[in-house]
C-alpha cells in the first residue's frame, strides 16, 4: 500500500550494526550492539563474555602465591600493577611489614607500566582516529621499558615480579642506569607526541566536546581513572588512599574539567609527565635492604575480609578477599576499572557519529580481558 | 576575522606534525627499531633473567640436583610440572629414598611465573634463555627434564 | 609503414597496440606505487618495509597480486549478483580511461583533445558510481555506510577540484593540456600566477586527496571505523581492482596537479629542451614529488569525521575557492602574472 503522507514515504529507519568482535576499533573481543540512524548512534549496548576465564573462580583454588600471577592476564598493560594489588591486600591482612627497598621499587616500576600503559594508549588513539605513524612511535619507546622489565623481571609483560612480602629477586645491576637512560629519551619524545598529534587541528576537531561526561555522571557510573579525572573527580587512589612509596611522595594529582575526549586525552598526557617526575624522584634514592620478607611455604590468611584498591593506568583496580583461614582465598573479587569505565559509554556516545564512538571508546583505553576477566 | 586566523593555525598544525614524521623519514635509515628477526638470530642475545622455559641442568657426570622434593609441583599453578618419583635403595647407604625417575615438564601449559624455580630449596631448574618454542608436533613440547641415566648429586639432600 | 596505418585495419592495429601499452603501464604503475606506498610508510614509522622478494622488496606486490590472482572469489549470499560483479570494472575502467589524456611528453600522448582537462575531470568523477555500486550491491551494513560516504565526499570535493582547476584554466585559456603545457615555457603556472596559484594548488592537493579517497579523507575506508568500507565484502582480485584503482587515481591527480601547476612534461629553466624524449623523465620525477607529498599527508594526519569533512568543504574551500578565482581574474586583468 502507498502512503500519500510524505512524512511516512520517506521515513528512516534505525538499524542494528554490530561492532565486534572482531572489528579493528575495538582491540579484543568486545562486541558493541550499535543502533544508528545513518551516521548518528542512538545506542550503544556492550556485549560481553567473549574472553571470560573465570580468573575469580580460579583464584578460589589457588594459594595466593599463584594468584598474583593470573592477574597478569587481566588488564596485561598494567600486569605490574594488578600484582602489586594483590600481594598488598596479603601483607596487609598478614600484617606483614614489606622494606622500604621493596616499597620503592614497586613504586618506581609501578609508574614505569603506567607511562608504558599510557604510550600503548596514546599511540592506538591515534590509530583510531586514523593516524597510524603514532602507533609505530609509541612503541619504540615503550620497548625501552620493555626491555627494562625484561632485564630486571624476566618477562615483557607478564611480570609476575611481585610476591607476598616483597620481589621475587632483586633488581637487576643494570636497572638505574636503565631507568635513568629511559627517562632523558622519553623527556626529548614526550613533546613530540603533542606536535605530532596533540596540537593538530584535525585531532582537534575530533576530540574537542565530543563524547561528554559531566561530573555527576561520572561518579555515578563508578568510572576511575583517566576516565573520572577528566571530568573533574578527583579520585587517584594514590593521593586518597596512598599506599607503597607513594605515602611519602609528593605528586600532582593531574584533573581536567571538560570532561569531553580532549579532556581524558590531556589527562594521560599529563600523567605520563607526572609519572616521569615521580621517577626521577625514586630512582636515586632506592635506600638498601632486603628485598623480600621471610613468607611461610603456605601461606594462610586469617579469618575474615580485606580489602585493597590501587591505581592502575586505566583507573582504581580493587581487590576484595573473603578467607576463611585456608589456604586459598574463599571468595576473590575483583573490581575492575574498565568494566565502570565502559558502563559509561552509552551516556557519552549517544548523538554522536560512528566516528566518535571510535575516538570515545578510544579515550576509555578499554582493556577487555580486564572487562571480562 | 578568527575565520582565518583558525585556517592559519590549522595550516601551521598540520606543517608542524608533518615535519615531526618528516624528520623520521629523512633519518630513516638511523632510526629503525625493527629488528630484522631470522638475519639477526646469531647475533640475538637475550637478557639472562628472560623466562625462556625451565630446565634442569646436569653437570659433566650426568647428576642433577633434584631430589624429587615436589615443591616445583605444588608451586605450579597450571599443573606443568609433573614429577614421578619412587622410593629406592640406595646402593651406598642401604637406606630407602625417594628418587626421582621423571620430571616431567609441560611447556605447552607454562605461564612462565616463575614460582617453581623460586619454590626449589636445591636449585635443581633453572630458566633457560632459549625462545624458539616452536613445533610441529604438539607431543614435543612435554619435555622430561632429568636427563636418561643421570642421578641425584651427592650431599643435595641433606 | 605508414601506409599501414592510414589503412582502417592500421588504425585498429595503431589503436591496439597503444591501448595496450597502456594497459602494461597501468600495471606495472599500479604495482609500483603499491610497493613505494608500503616503502615509504615504514620510513615514516621507523621501519623497513617489505624488502624480502626481490631486490628492496621490489617484487613484493607482484608476489601480493599472484596470491590475490588465486584466491577464491568470496561474496554474500544475498548480494546483487551483477552489481556485484561490475561495481570494480567501474572503478578501474574510469582511472584506464583518465590515463589515456596525460601528455607523459611532447610526443607521447595518446589522446590530446581540446578538452582534456574537462575530461579529466568528468571521468574521474564516475568511479565513484563503482564505490556506490560496490557498496549498495555487496548487502552489508558497513559497505553501505562506507560507500554513502563517498558519494557525498566525491559530489562535494569535485566542486572544489573543478574550481580550482578553472582558476589556473583563466591563465592559460584553453583545456587542452598540450596547450596548458605550451603555456608555461614562459614559467611555470604555479610562478606566472603566484599567490593565486599557490592557494589553489593547495585546494587542488586538499581536494584531490579527498578525491581518491586517501587519509586524512580515508572515511570510505575508515579501517578503524567500518572495517574496510566499501570493499569490505570483495576479495581476490575484485578487491585488487579497487586496490589499483585508488593507486592510478592518486597517480591522476599528482599527474594533473603537475600539468596544471609545475609545467607538465617541461625541464625547470629548459634545461633539458633539446632532448624532448626526456620531458617522460621529468613528468614523472615531477608526479613522484606530488606523490610522495600525498604519501606524506596519509602517514601524518588523523581523519576528519564525516560532518567535518563537509564543513572544510562548504564552509572553507568553496568560498576561499570562488574569491580565488576573482583574485586571478584581478591578477590577469591588471596583467601581474610573472613571466621569465
Amino acid at each position: 500500500m502507498i502512503t500519500t503522507k510524505i512524512e511516512d514515504r520517506f521515513k528512516t529507519e534505525e538499524y542494528f550494526i554490530n561492532m565486534g568482535p572482531q572489528h579493528p576499533a575495538t582491540h579484543g573481543v568486545l562486541r558493541l550492539i550499535l543502533t544508528i540512524d545513518g551516521e548518528i548512534i542512538k545506542n550503544v549496548e556492550p556485549d560481553l563474555g567473549y574472553i571470560h576465564r573465570s580468573i575469580e573462580k580460579m583464584c578460589e583454588r589457588d594459594s595466593y602465591q599463584q594468584i598474583v600471577h593470573l592477574t597478569d592476564r587481566m588488564d596485561y598493560l598494567s600486569a605490574h600493577i594488578n600484582n602489586e594489588a594483590v600481594c598488598l591486600v596479603v601483607e596487609n591482612a598478614l600484617e606483614l611489614e614489606v622494606p622500604e627497598r621493596v616499597k620503592v621499587i614497586r613504586t618506581i616500576l609501578a609508574e614505569l607500566t603506567r607511562i608504558s600503559s599510557h604510550a600503548l594508549w596514546w599511540g592506538v588513539m591515534g590509530m583510531d582516529v586514523g593516524a597510524l605513524t603514532t602507533f609505530m612511535y609509541a612503541f619504540r619507546d615503550r620497548e625501552l621499558i620493555n626491555d627494562i622489565f625484561e632485564e630486571t623481571c624476566g618477562a615483557r609483560l607478564t611480570m609476575n615480579y611481585n610476591i607476598p612480602g616483597g620481589l621475587m629477586f632483586d633488581i637487576h645491576p643494570n636497572f638505574v642506569k636503565r631507568v635513568k637512560d629511559f627517562i632523558a629519551e622519553f623527556k626529548t619524545k614526550l613533546p613530540e607526541y603533542d606536535t605530532l598529534l596533540t596540537n593538530n587541528v584535525i585531532f582537534q576537531k575530533r576530540t574537542k566536546g565530543v563524547g561528554f561526561l559531566s561530573r555527576e555522571d561520572a561518579i555515578s557510573f563508578g568510572t576511575s581513572g583517566p576516565v573520572a579525572r577528566g571530568s573533574g573527580y578527583s579520585c587517584d587512589v594514590r593521593k586518597h588512599h596512598p599506599y607503597s612509596a607513594y605515602t611519602k611522595m609528593d605528586f600532582k594529582e593531574v584533573l581536567r574539567t571538560a570532561g569531553d575526549t580532549l579532556a581524558r586525552y590531556e589527562v594521560r598526557i599529563q600523567e605520563m609527565w607526572e609519572s616521569v617526575a615521580m621517577i626521577e624522584s625514586l630512582i636515586d634514592n632506592i635506600p638498601e635492604g632486603d628485598y623480600k620478607v621471610a613468607t611461610k611455604a603456605v601461606i594462610k590468611l586469617p579469618k575474615g575480609e580485606f580489602y585493597q584498591k590501587v591505581e592502575t593506568a586505566r583507573g582504581e583496580l580493587g581487590v576484595f578477599v573473603i578467607s576463611k583461614g585456608d589456604k586459598s582465598p574463599y571468595r576473590l573479587k575483583f573490581r575492575s576499572p574498565g568494566f565502570s569505565n565502559l558502563s559509561a559509554l552509552n551516556k557519552m556516545i549517544v548523538g554522536g557519529k560512528i566516528g566518535d564512538l571510535v575516538a570515545v571508546s578510544s579515550t576509555l583505553d578499554l582493556v577487555v580481558p580486564d572487562i571480562d576477566r | 576575522m578568527s575565520y582565518f586566523s583558525d585556517i592559519y593555525k590549522g595550516i601551521k598544525t598540520l606543517f608542524q606534525g608533518m615535519g615531526v614524521t618528516g624528520k623520521y623519514f629523512f633519518h630513516a635509515r638511523k632510526e629503525i627499531i625493527t629488528q630484522q628477526y631470522p638475519d639477526n638470530k646469531d647475533t640475538l642475545k637475550m637478557f639472562d633473567r628472560f623466562r625462556g622455559e625451565v630446565v634442569m641442568p646436569h653437570d659433566e657426570n650426568n647428576e642433577h640436583r633434584c631430589t624429587g622434593c615436589q615443591s616445583c609441583e605444588l608451586a605450579c599453578p597450571n599443573g606443568s610440572i609433573e614429577i614421578i618419583w619412587d622410593r629406592q635403595v640406595d646402593p651406598e647407604t642401604g637406606k630407602k629414598k625417594k628418587m626421582i625417575d621423571k620430571h616431567i615438564y609441560h611447556l605447552s601449559m607454562c605461564t612462565m611465573c616463575g614460582l617453581c624455580i623460586e619454590a626449589c630449596p636445591t636449585n635443581a631448574i633453572v630458566w633457560s634463555q632459549e625462545f624458539k618454542h616452536a613445533t610441529f608436533n604438539r607431543s614435543e613440547l612435554t619435555k622430561i627434564l632429568n636427563k636418561p641415566g643421570s642421578k641425584v648429586k651427592k650431599g643435595i639432600e641433606d | 609503414m605508414t601506409d599501414l596505418f592510414t589503412t582502417y585495419t592500421g588504425n585498429i592495429l595503431q589503436m591496439l597496440l597503444i591501448a595496450l601499452g597502456y594497459l602494461t603501464f597501468f600495471a606495472v604503475a599500479g604495482l609500483l606505487l603499491v610497493w613505494l606506498e608500503r616503502r615509504i610508510a615504514a620510513f615514516f614509522q621507523l621501519r623497513l618495509g617489505p624488502n624480502r622478494v626481490g631486490p628492496f622488496g621490489l617484487m613484493q606486490t607482484i608476489a601480493d597480486a599472484l596470491k590475490l590472482v588465486s584466491k577464491e572469489l568470496t561474496g554474500t549470499e544475498r548480494a546483487d549478483k551483477f552489481l556485484y560483479n561490475l561495481a570494480p570494472y567501474f572503478v578501474i575502467i574510469t582511472a584506464l580511461l583518465a590515463l589515456a589524456v596525460l601528455p607523459f611528453s611532447g610526443q607521447i600522448q595518446a589522446f590530446d583533445i581540446n578538452i582534456g582537462l574537462f575530461f579529466l575531470t568528468a571521468v574521474s568523477s564516475v568511479g565513484v558510481i563503482g564505490i556506490l555500486l560496490g557498496g549498495w550491491s555487496s548487502n552489508n551494513k558497513y559497505a553501505l555506510i562506507g560507500a554513502m560516504r563517498s558519494g557525498v565526499q566525491t559530489v562535494s570535493y569535485e566542486l572544489s577540484v573543478g574550481l580550482s582547476l578553472l582558476t589556473m584554466v583563466l591563465l592559460t585559456g584553453s583545456l587542452q593540456l598540450s596547450q596548458i603545457i605550451e603555456v608555461q615555457k614562459d614559467g611555470w603556472l604555479i610562478v606566472q600566477g603566484h599567490i593565486p596559484a599557490i592557494i589553489a594548488f593547495m585546494i587542488f592537493m586538499i581536494a584531490g586527496t579527498a578525491e581518491t579517497n586517501r587519509a586524512p579523507f580515508d572515511l570510505v575506508e575508515a579501517e578503524s571505523e567500518l572495517g574496510a568500507g566499501f570493499h569490505t565484502e570483495y576479495s581476490g582480485m575484485k578487491f585488487a581492482y579497487f586496490f589499483l584503482a585508488e593507486f592510478i587515481n592518486m597517480f591522476i591527480i599528482s599527474a594533473i596537479a603537475v600539468v596544471v601547476f609545475f609545467g607538465g612534461w617541461l625541464s625547470p629553466f629548459g634545461i633539458t629542451d633539446s632532448i624532448p624524449w626526456l620531458g617522460v623523465f621529468w613528468f614523472l620525477g615531477k608526479t613522484f614529488l606530488v606523490i610522495f607529498l600525498m604519501m606524506w599527508f596519509r602517514w601524518t594526519f588523523p581523519r576528519l569525521r564525516v560532518d567535518q569533512l563537509l564543513t572544510l568543504e562548504w564552509k572553507y574551500l568553496l568560498p576561499i575557492n570562488l574569491f580565488n578565482i576573482v583574485l586571478m581574474a584581478v591578477i590577469i586583468w591588471l596583467n601581474l602574472e610573472i613571466k621569465f
